[in-house]
């Protein structure tokens, strides 16, 4: 705080506190709608928790979802997990690889490759879904763990951020490194990968919590349910058919998908944080 | 529930381990039913699985309607698809045309080694699915039809018996508006139950070529009948007063009618269980509105929901099993057990009977509206149902140009001719790509 | 192209470096873009049974469709509207946050939450609130005077996809921003105070310029996100209704693909689209590239 004004001071923390209330209202409200039976959820929902709480969350946990179609919720958080973490550390794994010889190497066909990496950036899946899937399902890839994650990624929005950053760190680290006779390798793993630190983490999560988020991916390469994610399977509860979805139970299971991205931010707030200034440099 | 559990875990244990214990043949079965009805579908596949060793069918949930329809597609065109497929009615005339992709269920039928004939099935729910020649090409799975629903604790309060024509669903809005309350009427899926039933039911046509039955080059006539463009505009003309209330395209209205905002509701049949379980009024069902300036009685309202596709491209010997599996899911047992736990009109007549006897319709008035408003009469050119192609987005168009008219932006004469134009233009484009 | 001063030489570990990313690009998306490309001139029935070759038919056609065209406008409205309000938003509170220390940390963690729910299911959350019967928000609106009916009210649905779009966007501009505040050198702020500048002053003269490099990286960040990221959004709330007036490009596509099966339409529009994130990628290289020069 630069000096003191009591006013300004009593503003902020309104703003802010009115802020937080009305951004995690939402989340607030998923919540209260997990603690009640889905009679009283679709009659126009309470605002205040019910009493169904242990209840639904049993349901949830232990039959399993089958009840409202879906496999059993460990299952599919165990998947989202695998798909998420393959996601991030494979993306992180060939992106830090190839900006490090983008930007310490000259080759030749540097410029190509590069370019060849770079049009990817930006397009979303999405855009290009269906020719996606027949390569897929050509190589053999639907219903498995790499079918899902590999071909997410396939951008380079990684790789620019470390081109970005690597385009920061002082020449005079590499000079020294190549005084000390050190060789690429070892000068990548004794200090690029440690000043990347901050880095990684924020991309980690950025990068999770993108896997952990996939949808029509997964809903397009999966047959198998056991290779069901979370969102999925929440998606799959809300579409009822020509009937009512049973919202108590799928408001808690957003609740519970909703607890491993929040640990990974939480958990990793603060070099997340620091990572993100450095990250858009 | 704890059963039924353990029975699917067996299942899918058992179709793990088949290939190489028993040497049973999986049948892929890929289908759009979420929720509840996800669970009858898996628990007639356990059923079926464990009434003979040959085969082992594995039902897969693919997403809602077209998520399942086009992973089906995509997956045929990268050689992985399944053997049996649901697709929801309209996108009858984009399987039909695919010829080389789908085996006919009547084919598939006859070269199995069972005995089956299509006459079992109801002639409302086969008409839909049939060759000019009568040939069923898909299996009817899960069939419904609009009916209005209705809030008796409203109309007594209105003073008012149920509505049996759209004149008495105006004049009942009058006596609710005189007791002060303002909505009388809402309805989903308006393409479906407002303006394709809404023709039907009035013996009208939707489209040339026997509603595109007899042909490729079908054109909508939506635009040509001045009764419905009358009916149309004077709804959208009652939300002034508040008489009748938007309530997005699909089901997305049903809380209106369940909170009791409003008194009628026109959707489906199905929506049974939910107004059981959600409203807490006395409520019934009842036939759709006639519209007298139209017809002095009613024709026969055409079904909406989806059907069992088989695709080819597998083993010979693999739809020996289809086969097999259609004919368990044909007996009058499990048809009678869907209809009545989903609100599913039956499809067979046997299972209708068979309801019938078990005093289903007795104990639960109302149930049996939807069935005999799809048989009330044989069908004509006009209400056998519909077929064209390019029909989601024709659907979609649709209600594009009706939100444009309860928005207020166009009249009813307008909506009606520009979605004519638009879907017109969608057939010439289906005609094309398969000529 | 730049690169550093000092450089490793090396004969094959830059080929194996880049490998794995080059091999991974080319099989699951320069193949796949190709594909489109080559669908974007054929005209097929969904199957891929009747295969016909169209030339640029499927490109004339789209840019003669009026739907198509609005399409366009509602997207850049939308994607204005979601970028300009969630960075406004974030900006207010990070601010607000970075002048109370001691307390950033709870706001912090409140406002992180939202980033971590996937779209699809945003888009069930706000659906659920803004319910026309059962909503809470609705039903607020409706104390307020405001007749709130998103089905049939194109600037309702446009309103419901923007505030449910902008929502989760807030809390990672908000994360960005915060962090950019925090770095600025507590000196300079002080510096100015004793200049006698008030806290609005400061903020236009001295924070706001040093903001202005995340400032722009968040502009680009968040309307890629509102083009293509907010499919789920809109397929979970909307569905493109009323009319056309939520039909945004990214979910014509795939509506195109998905329900209307027509492949060489919609791939016709994944190439409009491609083209349309190179150009975005060309700028914003130039601009850092020039940016990082001086």
């Amino acid at each position: 705080m630069v000096e003191r004004r009591p006013v300004l001071n009593f503003v902020q923390h309104f703003v802010l506190i009115l802020g937080a209330a009305i951004f995690a209202f939402p989340i607030y409200l998923a919540f209260v709608a997990s603690t009640h039976t889905g009679i009283e959820v679709n009659r126009g929902l309470p605002l205040l928790p019910g009493d169904q709480f242990f209840q639904n969350y049993a349901t949830v946990l232990g039959e399993g979802l089958s009840t409202a179609g879906a496999p059993p919720i460990g299952l599919m958080l165990m998947n989202s997990t695998i798909m998420a973490m393959a996601i991030a550390l494979g993306k992180i794994a060939i992106s830090l690889l190839s900006s490090f010889a983008i930007v310490y190497f000259k080759f030749p066909f540097r410029v190509l490759a590069f370019w060849t990496i770079f049009i990817t950036l930006m397009l979303p899946v999405e855009v290009r879904i269906l020719p996606t899937y027949e390569v897929v399902a050509q190589l053999g890839m639907l219903n498995s763990y790499a079918g899902l994650s590999i071909p997410l990624i396939a951008s380079a929005t990684a790789t620019f951020l470390f081109r970005q950053f690597f385009m920061t760190v002082p020449e005079e680290l590499t000079e020294a490194a190549r005084i000390d006779g050190a060789g690429p390798m070892k000068f990548f793993r004794d200090i690029l990968v440690p000043l990347s630190r901050t880095n990684l983490a924020a991309l980690f999560v950025i990068l999770f919590i993108y896997g952990w988020n996939q949808y029509l991916w997964p809903l397009l390469v999966t047959t198998d349910e056991s290779y069901y994610t979370v969102v999925m399977g929440i998606k799959r509860m809300a579409n009822a058919g020509d009937s009512l979805p049973e919202w108590h139970l799928i408001m808690a299971t957003a609740i519970l998908a909703l607890l491993p991205p929040v640990i990974v931010i939480l958990g990793m707030q603060r070099l997340f944080v620091r990572g993100l200034v450095e990250v858009e440099k | 529930m704890k059963s039924t559990l353990s029975m699917t875990a067996m299942a899918s244990v058992m179709a793990l381990a088949a290939p190489a214990a028993m040497a049973q043949t999986e049948i892929n079965f890929w289908h759009a039913m979420g929720g509840a009805l996800g669970e009858k579908v898996e628990e007639m596949a356990t059923a079926y699985n464990e009434s003979q060793d040959d085969f082992v069918v594995v039902p897969t949930y693919k997403g809602n309607y077209t998520e399942n329809m086009t992973a089906a597609i995509a997956a045929f065109r990268a050689g992985e698809q399944p053997h049996i497929v649901q697709v929801f009615e309209v996108g009858t005339a984009t399987m039909m045309a695919a010829q080389g992709a789908i085996k006919p269920v009547y084919e598939v039928m006859e070269n199995a080694d069972i005995e089956w004939s299509s006459d079992a099935y109801l002639p409302a729910v086969r008409s839909y699915y049939s060759t000019p020649e009568g040939q069923l090409l898909s299996l009817p799975f899960n069939s419904s039809t609009p009916v209005m629903w209705y809030n008796q604790d409203l109309l007594d309060q209105a003073g008012k018996d149920v509505p049996q024509t759209w004149d008495e669903v105006f004049e009942l809005a009058d006596a609710l508006q005189a007791e002060g309350h303002e909505c009388a009427v809402s309805f989903g899926w308006q393409s479906w139950s407002m303006i394709e039933n809404y023709l039907a039911w009035h013996n009208q046509p939707i489209g040339t070529q026997q509603n595109g039955f007899a042909g490729f080059d079908t054109e909508l006539t939506i635009d040509e009948s001045e009764d419905l463009a009358n009916l149309l505009q004077r709804i959208a003309d009652s939300q002034e007063d508040g008489t009748f209330v938007y309530g997005g395209r699909r089901g997305d209205s049903l809380p209106l009618f369940t909170s009791g905002e409003c008194a009628l509701w026109i959707n489906s049949s199905a929506y049974y269980p939910d107004m059981v379980e959600q409203a807490e009024f006395n409520f019934g069902q009842t036939m759709l509105p006639l519209n007298t300036e139209a017809a002095d009685a009613p024709q026969n309202s055409i079904i909406g929901g989806a059907t069992l596709w088989v695709l080819s491209g597998h083993e010979d010997a693999d739809y020996q099993g289809v086969a097999e599996f259609f004919d368990f899911i044909s007996q009058p047992e499990i048809q009678a057990d869907w209809h009545m736990s989903t609100g599913y009109v039956p499809i067979t007549t046997a299972a209708y009977e068979l309801a019938q006897e078990q005093g289903f319709y007795d104990e639960n008035p109302g149930t049996q509206t939807a069935i005999e408003q799809l048989s009330l009469n044989e069908p004509t050119a006009n209400s056998a149902g519909l077929r064209f192609g390019n029909f989601v987005q024709i659907r979609d168009v649709i209600n594009e140009e009706l939100e444009d008219l309860w928005s207020g932006d166009q009249t009813a004469e307008e909506a009606l001719s520009n979605a004519a134009e638009r879907g017109n233009a969608m057939l010439r484009d289906f005609e094309d790509t398969n000529m | 192209m730049r690169t550093k001063r000092v450089t490793f030489r090396h004969r094959w570990l830059p080929y194996l470096l880049v490998a794995p990313q080059i091999v991974i690009t080319a099989v699951f998306f320069l193949w796949p873009a190709s594909q489109a490309i080559y669908q974007s001139v054929l005209r097929e029935d969904a199957f891929g049974l009747k295969t016909e070759f169209v030339g640029l038919a499927n490109f004339e056609r789209l840019f003669s469709d009026s739907a198509y065209l609005e399409s366009f406008w509602t997207t850049i409205v939308f994607s204005a509207l979601v970028a300009g309000l969630s960075m406004g938003i974030a900006l207010v509170l990070a601010v607000m946050a970075d002048r109370v220390i001691k307390s950033a940390l709870v706001y912090r963690t409140v406002l992180i939450w939202p980033y971590a729910v996937a779209p699809a299911i945003a888009g069930v959350l706000w659906w659920f609130l803004f319910n026309p019967t059962i909503g809470i928000g609705a039903y607020a609106m409706g104390q307020l005077g405001y007749d709130w009916n998103h089905f049939q009210d194109g600037n309702d649905a446009m309103a419901l996809i923007v505030i449910a779009a902008a929502w989760r966007q807030v809390s990672y501009n908000f994360l960005f921003f915060l962090a950019g505040l925090q770095a600025i050198p507590r000196s300079l702020i002080e510096a100015a105070a004793i200049d006698n500048a008030g806290p609005f002053k400061r903020f236009w003269s001295i924070q706001l310029p040093l903001l202005s490099p995340t400032v722009f990286f968040l502009l680009v960040v968040n309307v890629v996100y509102a083009f293509f990221e907010t499919f789920g959004i809109v397929h979970a709330t909307t569905g493109g209704g009323p009319g056309n007036e939520t039909v945004i490009l990214v979910y014509k596509v795939w509506r195109d693909a998905f329900e209307g099966l027509n492949l060489g339409s919609s791939a016709a529009q994944s190439v409009i689209l491609m083209v349309i994130v190179i150009a975005l990628t060309a700028i914003q290289f130039r601009y850092i590239e020039r940016r990082v020069e001086y």
